[in-house]
């Protein structure tokens, strides 16, 4: 029987009552807000039950313009400042955010379809907690730099995707600002309305036009932005392929680049591992924001003596998930972020199926309206299929087993990405092999997807290089002579 | 009646061999006067192939050795050299460079590998770091060699360029492969018997000679490399080096400098051909509040 028909659970809806929202977004450029030069506009669609939450601007080529020439005639006076008092501005900024942050989580969940526990249990308070860590690096430089003459680099082109829109904010903002760096940040254009907020927040603060300016629109409006001619440093955080276009783009131009891209983490279980923690750990690692997270635990292995027994957890732990309104409290899976995500979840859905591997989803009633996906087990696979190989970004997860440890450590770092890893056992000496022996830049041992400002997150191979939060997110945001 | 001199073959160092290049191709190095010195291997693409083959097999052992051992070795590389320095500085001479610069090209040469040598055991203590996140977890960041490096050696410094490129990688674990000064390549060849007599592993250290616009693209755009190093080359060369090095993403570096300089050394150096690693693991909640005394 279903754990959920024996004991259903009331529906706990966060209220949405004491958000502000306007109906049309202007851009956010030299302190004002300005109407797009385009004159367009395009919808911000909530995902959960495809109604019409705003209006948009979409940034054309010469908006982008408008908005770098206020981020640069900016740069020398904010640079300029004591670093002392960046910092206060930061503080600000952090303390505004924690004052608002039911309203920001809200509007995040609303606007991008996650659920609210997360957005207001997650996101929100690490997007605080990142500019208030960084805050406090505005004046200490020198620690983290020494012998080395630290100097901002100047105009940070910043382009953030849309799976933890103000969180990814947080990350590019707060570290080019305590560096004295000026900023033009684009969110992408399915969850522009808490960077957005985030504006009006540095408007409140009081920040100096122009140090941070923020622009929506589409692909067309990132390009402008990689390609301005003014630009010293692009910072980007999305797929693989994109990541590879804009470093073409830069390529002999001096920009500097961070790029943080796509995934296909390993999660390995050996068979000493407490196998109820392993298993919430499976969960957490391929669920958490439906499976869009470019860390997600996409790829399981489990060690062949345990396997029927994970497997049978894991299916009735995946039958008790809600899938759901992302508003109510009780929803472990929110809603997927787009209907062209859903398409392409769904077109690999069916392309594992068509390559033979055999399929797991749980029974769960989907809301009628809306962009939904039921958890997704993939069996039977091999390194060969194409749900393994590839990015899906979705709640879809595949299942390897394997018999020793370097037939795992083989198969994990088989792909040409290397973001994150995990490792699931009981003994020490095993975790410090694999955390060596695994090409990746965040290892979770006995645990998965945790992050903390002071906690560098970045890649390995394809997943992009540079890393963000703690001490070694700054280097990607300053000139050393 | 004077002796025949016995010249030496100048061949290339790949897998800790001294093979010729397979292309069966040579080009005369000469004397400033235009005497012919050496018919230096002309490398071809399958020379670069076969090199970066070499370099991964050797990576994980080279990785493995404890930093100590690392350590011990480049200042071998250094006492070897220091032993052999009046052929380096023949080698400068025959070219044309005077008994001045010859001696501080070696010189500064050898020191740099000191310098090294130092570091081997000390640069993740300096940037690795203990994170104190706010949940219930011991987390660290550390740092791993990228992997496989291809350099191209400064052209216009016959072994401080190629030393200083190539002593910070694989101080740090990484192994590499380098395409030598085209105008003065017999230094870098002789450097690759100071290597072969100081215990580097083959593979470690690849070098080959030859034409840059032959070897270097395949270099830069090929997939088992890891990141790309270059010093003084054109403009227009670095871009079209750095447009290849994306496919894999190949983490670039371009360095416009004076390699006799003392800030042409450093930590940066090291920390430039490093990735970083964060791992995370929770710590046990057992109470504990009353044993803080």
């Amino acid at each position: 029987m279903k754990n959920k028909e024996k004991w259903p659970l009331s529906p706990s809806m966060e209220s949405t009552q004491h958000i502000s929202l306007k109906k049309q977004y202007a851009l956010f450029i030299d302190g004002k807000w300005v109407a797009p030069n385009s004159g367009k506009y395009f919808p911000s669609i909530n995902p959960a039950d495809e109604s019409h939450i705003a209006d948009i601007s979409h940034a054309n080529e010469k908006d982008v313009d408008l908005a770098v020439r206020a981020a640069r005639k900016a740069f020398p006076s904010w640079s300029g400042l004591a670093p002392s008092e960046r910092a206060k501005y930061l503080f600000r900024i952090a303390r505004i955010m924690q004052e608002k942050s039911r309203e920001l989580a809200v509007i995040e969940t609303l606007d991008g379809g996650k659920p609210i526990r997360e957005s207001r249990d997650i996101d929100v308070p690490l997007a605080c907690n990142h500019f208030f860590y960084y805050a406090g690096w505005a004046d200490k430089l020198a620690y983290a730099f020494p012998n080395r003459q630290v100097e901002p680099l100047g105009v940070a082109g910043q382009i953030i995707p849309w799976n933890f829109p103000l969180l990814m904010a947080a990350w590019k903002i707060a570290p080019a600002l305590a560096t004295g760096n000026t900023v033009v940040l684009k969110p992408a254009e399915t969850t522009s309305l808490t960077a957005l907020k985030l504006a009006e927040i540095i408007e409140e603060a009081g920040l100096p036009k122009g140090v941070v300016n923020i622009i929506t629109g589409f692909g067309d409006t990132g390009s402008a932005l990689v390609n301005h001619p003014d630009i010293n440093k692009i910072a980007f955080t999305g797929s693989t392929n994109v990541g590879k276009i804009i470093q073409r783009a830069i390529a002999g131009t001096g920009k500097k680049a961070t790029l943080e891209l796509g995934g296909k983490s390993a999660n390995i279980i050996f068979d000493d591992a407490p196998i109820d923690q392993a298993v919430e750990g499976i969960v957490n690692g391929i669920f958490f924001n439906q499976g869009h997270v470019c860390c997600a635990g996409s790829r399981l292995f489990v060690q062949e003596n345990i396997a029927d027994k994970v497997i049978r957890k894991l299916k009735l732990r995946m039958k008790s998930l809600y899938v759901g309104n992302p508003l109510d409290k009780n929803t472990d899976i929110g809603a997927i972020n787009s209907k062209e995500q859903l398409k392409t979840i769904e077109s690999y859905i069916s392309i594992g199926k068509k390559e033979g591997a055999e399929i797991y989803q749980p029974a769960c009633d989907l809301p009628k309206k809306g962009f939904y996906c039921l958890p997704t087990l993939f069996l039977h696979v091999a390194q060969s299929h194409t749900v393994v190989q590839e990015e899906i970004f979705g709640p879809v997860l595949t299942i390897q087993t394997f018999r020793t440890i370097d037939e795992v450590i083989q198969k994990a770092n088989n792909t040409p990405y290397g973001l994150a890893a995990g490792v699931w056992t009981d003994k020490g000496s095993r975790i410090f092999n694999l955390t060596t022996k695994l090409k990746a830049g965040v290892v979770w041992a006995n645990t998965y997807n945790k992050f903390d400002p002071t906690s560098p997150f970045g890649g390995y191979k394809e997943s992009g290089f540079g890393r963000e939060g703690g001490i070694h997110g700054l280097a990607a945001y300053v000139k050393l002579s | 009646m004077s002796r025949i001199e016995v010249l030496k073959t100048y061949k290339v160092y790949i897998g800790g061999q001294f093979p010729r290049t397979e292309s069966g191709r040579y080009h005369t190095i000469t004397s400033k006067k235009g005497e012919p010195l050496a018919n230096v291997c002309l490398c071809s693409r399958k020379d670069v192939r076969n090199a970066v083959v070499a370099a991964r097999k050797a990576q994980g052992a080279w990785a493995e050795r404890a930093a100590f051992n690392r350590g011990q070795i480049l200042y071998r590389i250094a006492e070897m050299l220091e032993g052999r320095k009046s052929q380096f500085i023949e080698e400068l001479l025959s070219l044309g460079f005077t008994q001045k610069n010859a001696q501080t090209e070696i010189d500064l040469s050898i020191e740099r590998l000191v310098y090294y040598a130092g570091w081997c055991d000390k640069y993740n203590q300096i940037v690795s770091s203990v994170n104190p996140v706010s949940s219930a977890h011991f987390n660290f960041s550390t740092c791993e060699p990228m992997g496989v490096i291809g350099i191209i050696a400064d052209n216009n410094s016959p072994l401080l360029g190629l030393i200083s490129s190539l002593a910070p990688a694989i101080a740090g674990g990484n192994t590499v492969v380098v395409l030598s000064s085209v105008d003065y390549p017999l230094n870098a060849v002789t450097f690759a018997e100071v290597l072969h007599a100081s215990d580097v592993p083959g593979g470690v250290v690849n070098i080959l000679t030859g034409s840059l616009h032959e070897t270097a693209p395949t270099l830069a755009s090929h997939m088992d490399i890891n990141a790309f190093v270059a010093s003084n080359i054109s403009h227009e060369f670095s871009t079209s080096l750095q447009l290849n090095a994306v496919d894999n993403l190949k983490r670039f570096f371009h360095y416009t400098i004076d390699w006799n300089q003392q800030n042409s050394q450093g930590l940066h150096f090291i920390g430039d051909l490093q990735e970083v690693k964060t791992t995370w693991h929770p710590i046990e909640q057992i109470g504990g509040a009353t044993s803080s005394y």
